[in-house]
């Protein structure tokens, strides 16, 4: 024990080494920046040197040892355990769209806000102590211990169960981060995107190949220190620059009423007003053409190909050639196609047409029905994420790698703790940049956009991140002719607030971190839980620890490049997989875990049924609620979105434990023994 | 205990969202309450309970190990 101080606060020095230097390396780059180094330069540099860093740390820290590799020896002190689960936790989603879906949705999108920090209190309170108690290396551990039954009594069949939800769970949740390293690279770095997810990848696995968790923890402390400052300094910036006051989750308050006001005046602004009936005027077009199919679509084809003809025939220029021939090329190829696009756009064109939604207030809504379908979902959404986060398996997971059981108390503290220093300036952002553009943007005049726009709105042009047209012809911009993509908000804030481009830099670096911190916490979950579970658990009892630990190594190499390839095929929607990932996690995991530390009666038929139960219904609901998947919004129970699946999955998880562990014996003595042990006192 | 403050928690979570529309009339300092709450008040909240909780679990835990030291038996 006399040795722990001095291990501190040799960490602390290290890493006040490390944010120096960091500090030296981002003035270096913006002195570089004066003399007139290219953007793209300076895009690669932050990427390469990052990358670089971590892979340093990770070949520091390699090891072999079972201990250290599963659990990074069990004596991480409270503070930095709480900085890399900070890390881990903080993934690309709520790094890089939070903030943008907090300026589009308002009120609504502090769901995300509020759910994935309230979720902590039950972490803290009902779960982690209770496995570091345990002291054993993943979650099927604990629940294969607890609950028993199968074979010889050893719980293959809850471990098998606890696997398989842990490995979908985390797999869910990878592709989501890795395809966000993938987006990240290739945005800054002009290469490919496929190019982009493979150097991401090394990165990861250099790091948690050579070293497991203990390479993992000090990676993530070095991370979370870079997205910190990437996060804070474009904020507090735009907070200086508006409210005269540096710390932006204080200052803006004072922002709120001259926002609302501002919004107020442009609800009503005639010009807007002008913008908003075009819009309708074409979401009314386009509800014509669905109406009229499927001779509206035969006809829309003709016209495409009279068109492309008629340019070939009067020997247009080849840009109009190619306009047409793209026209006709990216047609709907059948009526259903056509209808489903038509429809889609059609609802794009109205949510357009609507006039700006006052930003603090709760609930808007014309009716009080539709005022009070968005509150149950804001709760059923607020309700998933934290039963999500009280489940997650990389985050539980980090319960283990602390010296003691007050150490894990103190831990999730500071966790959260970190956590907040980024999330209570999330909100901040958002509503500073909309106060810069409601009230620097809209209003100006279309020959002076500002760079950023145009930048920006180059980078993918068939789905353009951001979009100006000067919709009814008057020259100045509109708010209702601007539409933003929710993911670029936090990219583009540096240049927005008038920032150089090192600082722009710098925040693709920290959701650089944020997504790889993610992703190295999720890949070493998965694999622990095939090579400590499945393998040497399960298949072959008897392999020595060093096996274990290089069958670990190639495991994650496997998984890693299975995740990359899943992420390179573009899966449709990310936000809806890491909803659904909470959800499922939720459901499957919370209510056996919570169940096996309060209630001695639990048995394993009940953990078993409650886990099929609480992952069927949460599926189930899934599949019927959501239209992407072939369901239909009309079946959805409650008005309740498909995201917040986890709603029914928990209760329906819960409830089939109690009812199916009553219908069936008791479990045996050495459950209850283990009850007590971890219930225990130190 | 445990449960004790899981009712704070459950209360400052979901209660101020239930009444969001009206605690909204309310401000404090410039912000509406409800919005306040939902942007930094729960979460603050909820650093507090586990703060509160890790401190009088880490009293506790030390008076079962001086009772446990004061009577060796079995």
């Amino acid at each position: 024990m006399s040795g722990k101080p001095s291990y501190f606060g040799k960490l602390s020095r290290y890493y006040l080494w490390y944010t120096g230097s960091f500090a030296l390396f981002l003035v270096a780059v913006a002195l570089l920046e004066q003399e007139g180094m290219p953007r793209l330069w300076i895009g690669h540099l932050f990427m390469f040197a990052t990358i670089a860093l971590y892979a340093t740390i990770g070949v520091i820290c390699r090891t072999a040892n079972v201990t250290e590799y599963y659990v990074a020896g069990r004596r991480v002190p409270a503070m930095f355990n709480g900085m890399a689960t900070a890390a881990d936790w903080i993934s690309a989603a709520s790094f890089i769209s939070l903030a943008g879906g907090l300026y589009l949705q308002g009120f609504d999108g502090l769901a995300f806000i509020m759910g994935w920090t309230g979720g902590f209190v039950l972490v803290a309170l009902l779960i982690a102590p209770y496995l570091r108690k345990f002291a054993q290396y993943t979650i099927p551990d604990f629940l294969a211990a607890r609950y028993g039954g199968g074979a010889g009594g050893r719980g293959a069949p809850v471990r098998a169960m606890a696997v398989g939800a842990t490995i979908i769970v985390s797999f869910t949740y990878v592709v989501a981060q890795i395809y966000a390293v993938g987006l990240i690279a290739s945005r800054f770095t002009g290469v490919d995107f496929s190019v982009g997810i493979f150097l991401g990848l090394a990165s990861i696995l250099v790091c948690s190949f050579l070293g497991g968790m203990r390479a993992i923890t000090w990676t993530q402390v070095a991370q979370y220190i870079i997205l910190l400052v990437a996060f804070l300094i474009p904020t507090m910036w735009l907070s200086a620059k508006h409210a005269d006051n540096p710390l932006p989750a204080v200052a803006y308050g004072s922002l709120l009423p001259k926002l609302a006001e501002r919004e107020a005046q442009l609800a009503r602004d005639p010009r807007e007003e002008e913008v908003r009936a075009e819009f309708r005027r074409r979401a009314d077009d386009d509800a014509a053409r669905v109406a009229g199919l499927p001779a509206s679509w035969e006809a829309g084809k003709l016209e495409a190909q009279r068109q492309l003809a008629a340019a070939r025939a009067r020997n247009a220029s080849l840009t109009e050639v190619r306009q047409a021939e793209r026209a006709l090329a990216t047609y709907p190829n059948s009526v259903p196609d056509a209808r489903a696009l038509w429809l889609e756009r059609r609802d794009a064109n109205l949510a357009r047409a609507r006039p700006p939604e006052p930003h603090a207030t709760p609930f808007p809504g014309a009716t009080k029905e539709e005022s009070d379908a968005r509150r149950n979902n804001f709760l059923a959404v607020v309700f998933c994420l934290m039963f999500g986060t009280a489940a997650l398996p990389h985050i539980l997971m980090r319960a283990y790698t602390t010296p003691s059981v007050h150490e894990t108390r103190v831990s999730v503290f500071w966790t959260l703790f970190f956590i907040l220093l980024v999330y209570l300036t999330i909100p901040a952002l958002a509503v500073l940049a909309k106060y810069d553009i409601y009230t620097s943007l809209v209003g100006s005049d279309f020959s002076a956009l500002p760079t950023w726009i145009s930048y920006w709105a180059n980078v993918d042009k068939a789905n353009p991140l951001v979009s100006v047209a000067d919709i009814n012809g008057d020259g100045i911009v509109q708010l209702a002719e601007f539409a933003i993509d929710a993911d670029v908000l936090v990219l583009a804030t540096p240049e927005i607030g008038g920032l150089p481009y090192v600082i722009a830099g710098l925040v693709a670096a920290g959701g650089l971190a944020a997504a790889l911190s993610t992703a190295d916490g999720l890949l070493l979950a998965i694999s622990n839980a095939l090579s400590h579970d499945v393998y040497y658990k399960m298949v072959n009892p008897g392999a020595s620890t060093q096996k274990r630990v290089t069958i670990s190594k190639l495991l994650l190499l496997g998984v890693a490049f299975i995740a990359a390839y899943v992420a390179s095929q573009k899966p449709a929607d990310i936000l809806s997989l890491v909803a659904a990932a909470f959800s499922l996690a939720g459901s499957t995991l919370f209510p056996v875990l919570v169940l096996g530390v309060f209630w001695k009666r639990a048995n394993h038929h009940g953990a078993i049924a409650g886990m099929v139960a609480g992952f069927a219904v949460c599926l189930y609901y899934m599949l019927r609620a959501s239209p992407m998947l072939g369901g239909s919004s009309v079946d959805a129970w409650f008005g309740i979105l498909p995201m917040a699946a986890g709603v029914f999955g928990v209760p329906a998880g819960l409830a089939t434990i109690v009812v199916v562990s009553l219908l069936t014996p008791a479990p045996g003595r050495n459950s209850n023994g283990m009850v007590d042990y971890i219930r225990a006192p130190e | 205990m445990t449960a004790l403050l899981l009712v704070v928690w459950l209360a400052t979570g979901f209660g101020t969202v239930f009444f969001a529309r009206e605690l909204s009339r309310f401000t404090l300092f410039d912000w509406p309450l409800s919005f306040y709450m939902a942007a930094q008040g729960a979460s603050l909240v909820s650093l507090a309970l586990i703060g509160f909780y890790a401190w009088r679990m880490r009293t506790l835990d030390r008076a079962a190990q001086a009772a446990a030291q004061q009577e060796p038996s079995s």
